[in-house]
């Protein structure tokens, strides 16, 4: 199958999963799951070295989704890889589960990072990065921060420390589909003009359509040839894409959804 | 290696470059304080393995967690108040719900921060480190002791905050006394009271000791350099034994050693019982001598308390 092709279908998948465990648990984080299924696809099934027969393995990418609320699309990424079985994804925030509202390293097979509190899994991948840099290390650090996250000032403490120490295998993305629980960013506390400010925490800087997995493939691979900089991949996304009933709404970041609404949204998905 | 009189913040640097000689994924993380540490030879030694993330003490935790993510074992280190209350957060989460193994220090605690004053005086680290599930936390109270505890905490795994006094040295234990991380320190046995003691109090409590013992109070004085886990064991042995308990720290007497003290007392054997350390107030600017005096914390304080207690024995 052609790349883009593959990328869209699994991303359609990740979509899909993601809608039907949130749609049997009767509410979730939509908006923000659905916006980052693109890159994950590209992630997932394009770019990192992982290996779902041996998560652990030493010298793999590692990815750190700092906007932890968006796990439920990162589990199905995890069982469509192969880390988890497929009917572990419906266990999302059920009594007693492993797979919680936030990802955690420690109770899910192939998640790398605790996350949830804004800010601090951003913070820990630079950790994550300087440590690939002591070992001078060939493996990759991918991060994904949240737009309303970016208000976070430990986003900008890990920044400034990434950049002034050319920390060049660390690759993050924004999910910057413009909108956060009480309203769009630019209402709340504005982050524009984003490209900007992270070229000037010395980072390089990309920023392009966050739905576009070749757009996004491309990207990547420049950041690799970037080197003596930490790469910034600005994904302009839109907030719950690829349901009807969320898709560019504020009220999505965790909404009830009943399993008729994700039903209907998953055959339209097709 | 000299342990007695020596800054020990000298002592921690020496074990730390010991530690790391033996293992390649020791490595410090500090945050523009490495001067007041001086742990600049260690950053000479191993520039690669020395990180100064500059004056940002929520990343230093978050990059100390990702380190040891990566099978590094960091030590963090910072004054007191921005090591615990301004990042319990990220300790919280970051490293101890992740089940990361960080070690980090606060140095200058309590009335330690002297002329830094009020905003560098922590009188509520304690407190805070010890309401995070799964943190160890330890009060060493001179280089003998550090240098005992220190390949303890290394070996342990998990999230250890190391209380440390950074200029000066107590001179408390002679070379040779060893101490066991989570066991209680008996200095000495006593039949009408014990008093309980950490850090800086410990030498006070031992010239109470000495001064009771004019007045013909037999007063035992147990060590608590172990915070939590608390020795329960030993303390509810030696309240047994006397049957009136003292508690002496360099913090609130709100959910310090005296709080911890206490709820393993109310739990197990309830005796009479009196705290000395600062009540519920701020700190301010002053020399440590003058700080102690005007907080209720130097020997003649425990003494009164002493007294105090037995009234209600």
């Amino acid at each position: 199958m052609e790349k883009r092709a593959y990328l869209e279908k699994q991303a359609k998948e990740i979509r899909k999963h993601t809608l039907s465990c949130i749609g049997k648990l009767g509410v979730g984080h939509v908006g923000g799951s659905l916006s980052i299924a693109d890159v994950l696809s590209v992630l997932y099934f394009d770019q990192m070295n992982i290996d779902p027969k041996n998560p652990a393995k030493p010298d793999r990418d590692r990815f750190v989704l700092s906007k932890g609320h968006g796990g439920p699309a990162v589990y199905a990424s995890l069982a469509l890889k192969g880390y988890i079985p497929m009917d572990q994804l419906c266990t999302l925030n059920q009594p007693n589960t492993d797979l919680p509202s936030h990802t955690d390293k420690n109770r899910t097979t192939g998640v790398d990072m605790t996350t949830g509190s804004l800010g601090q899994g951003f913070s820990a991948a630079i950790g994550m990065a300087t440590a690939i840099k002591i070992d001078d290390a060939p493996y990759y650090v991918y991060a994904i921060i949240g737009d309303g996250e970016s208000q976070e000032g430990q986003i900008w403490e890990a920044a400034m420390f990434g950049g002034s120490h050319k920390l060049d295998h660390m690759i993050a993305f924004t999910d910057y589909n413009k909108m956060q629980i009480d309203g769009t960013v630019e209402e709340v506390n504005g982050l524009d003009p984003l490209d900007k400010k992270w070229e000037a925490f010395n980072w390089h800087v990309q920023s392009i359509d966050g739905h576009d997995v070749i757009a996004i493939r491309d990207a990547i691979l420049e950041a690799k040839k970037v080197t003596g900089k930490p790469a910034m991949i600005i994904l302009n996304t839109i907030k719950g894409k690829g349901a009807d009933f969320a898709e560019g709404k504020v009220g999505s970041h965790n909404m009830p959804v009943t399993e008729d609404m994700a039903k209907e949204a998953i055959e339209r998905l097709g | 290696m000299e342990l007695k009189n020596k800054n020990l913040r000298d002592i921690y640097v020496d074990l730390l470059l010991e530690e790391a000689e033996k293992n390649p994924n020791v490595v410090i993380v500090e945050a523009d304080l490495s001067a007041a540490l001086a742990s600049k030879r260690f950053f000479q030694k191993y520039p690669n393995r020395a990180i100064n993330v500059g004056v940002a003490e929520a990343n230093m935790i978050g990059v100390a967690a990702g380190l040891a993510n990566m099978g590094k074992l960091p030590f963090t280190h910072t004054f007191t108040p921005f090591a615990s209350r301004r990042v319990m957060d990220q300790v919280t989460l970051s490293v101890a719900y992740s089940q990361l193994n960080v070690k980090m220090v606060g140095s200058d605690p309590g009335v330690m921060a002297q002329l830094n004053g009020g905003t560098h005086m922590s009188l509520e680290d304690i407190a805070v480190m010890r309401a995070i599930p799964t943190m160890t936390v330890v009060e060493p109270v001179d280089g003998v002791q550090l240098a005992s505890l220190f390949p303890q905490i290394v070996k342990h795994n998990g999230p250890v905050y190391i209380r440390l006094m950074r200029k000066g040295n107590d001179n408390v234990y002679d070379e040779g006394e060893t101490f066991e991380l989570g066991k209680a320190k008996v200095i000495k046995e006593g039949k009408d009271v014990t008093i309980f003691c950490s850090g800086i109090e410990v030498k006070e409590s031992v010239e109470a000791e000495k001064l009771l013992a004019e007045k013909g109070i037999s007063a035992g004085v147990v060590n608590i350099h172990t915070i939590k886990p608390l020795d329960v064991e030993t303390i509810v042995k030696e309240a047994q034994r006397t049957g009136a308990v003292v508690t002496a720290e360099n913090h609130n007497i709100i959910n310090g050693l005296g709080s911890a003290v206490a709820e393993a007392l109310v739990e197990n054997c309830p005796v009479v019982m009196e705290r000395v350390g600062t009540r519920d107030h701020f700190g301010e600017v002053g020399k440590q001598d003058f700080l102690m005096e005007k907080y209720g914390l130097k020997a003649h304080h425990i003494v009164d308390a002493v007294e105090k207690v037995l009234k209600r024995k």
